[in-house]
């Protein structure tokens, strides 16, 4: 795809990178500022799941296309240790690491879509997907 | 990104200047724990108009951080939250919980001096 955006995660700075360039991307889209927020900080907690948990791995932007809708799309992978107990990790609350334990399911929130894949021992992928409104703007 | 710590009579003030990595973050709430102690501040206004995220990670650090300061026995109000940042926190689940907030450094500085009337180090 034309529109892809990979940026590496390898220490919290890029985190900053990983938000700043989605909500660039976001914008380009037409989101409203308000959404551009929500993905910008969905993008964050993905990220900062990776540099906490995997300490590296890469976050993908690119442009979605679904019938009519169009939106963007944020992919987050990493070799890392994977998540054991994928429905306990999406509680509320529920950390193994120093966070509040709201990344997760927060992301969850902030987006449309989301889908969270993973094995023990080889990585987790996080796809998340926001669409445009058709608000007349 | 370095953060300026202004000294406003007994108070401080840290206006971010820019988004801030985890570190700054750190480092800013560090900054600001020992120079209430320094400077024999009452309040400390910490002013986060520029930020347009803050994701877990930053809320945790600022209630740590307002906790730490009033264990120094200063008072802490965060300003200038946007509401979009407003409305991702909730979304988010994310709550300041005790920490005091107002809607700009004008109604931070009146909400401090409200907090800390009567009680001044200087005499």
């Amino acid at each position: 795809m034309a529109d892809e955006n990979c940026i590496p995660i390898n220490s919290e700075i890029d985190i900053v990178t990983a938000r700043q360039k989605g909500r660039e991307m976001a914008a380009k889209l037409g989101f409203s500022s308000t959404e551009l927020t929500l993905i910008a900080t969905a993008i964050s907690e993905i990220a900062r799941n990776i540099v906490e948990y995997a300490r590296e791995g890469e976050i993908s932007l690119s442009i979605g296309q679904q019938g009519d809708k169009r939106g963007i799309i944020v992919i987050g992978c990493d070799n890392g240790p994977g998540i054991p107990n994928i429905k306990l990790a999406m509680q509320d609350g529920y950390s193994t690491g120093k966070s509040l334990g709201l990344g997760l399911p927060g992301a969850k929130r902030l987006m449309d879509e989301f889908e969270i894949v993973s094995e023990v021992g080889k990585g987790t992928k996080v796809t998340m997907k926001k669409w445009v409104q058709n608000h007349a703007r | 990104m370095f953060v300026p710590i202004l000294k406003q009579g007994d108070y401080l003030i840290a206006s971010v200047q820019s988004e801030l990595s985890d570190a700054d973050l750190l480092k800013l709430r560090d900054d600001l724990v020992s120079r209430v102690g320094e400077f024999r501040s009452r309040g400390v206004i910490v002013d986060v108009t520029i930020l347009d995220v803050m994701d877990s990670f930053a809320t945790r650090t600022l209630r740590s951080m307002a906790h730490m300061i009033m264990l120094r026995g200063a008072k802490t109000v965060i300003v200038g939250i946007q509401p979009e940042v407003a409305f991702s926190m909730v979304q988010l689940g994310l709550k300041l919980e005790s920490v005091a907030t107002a809607l700009d450094l004008e109604e931070g500085m009146a909400l401090l001096d409200r907090q800390t009337e009567g009680d001044t180090r200087r005499g």
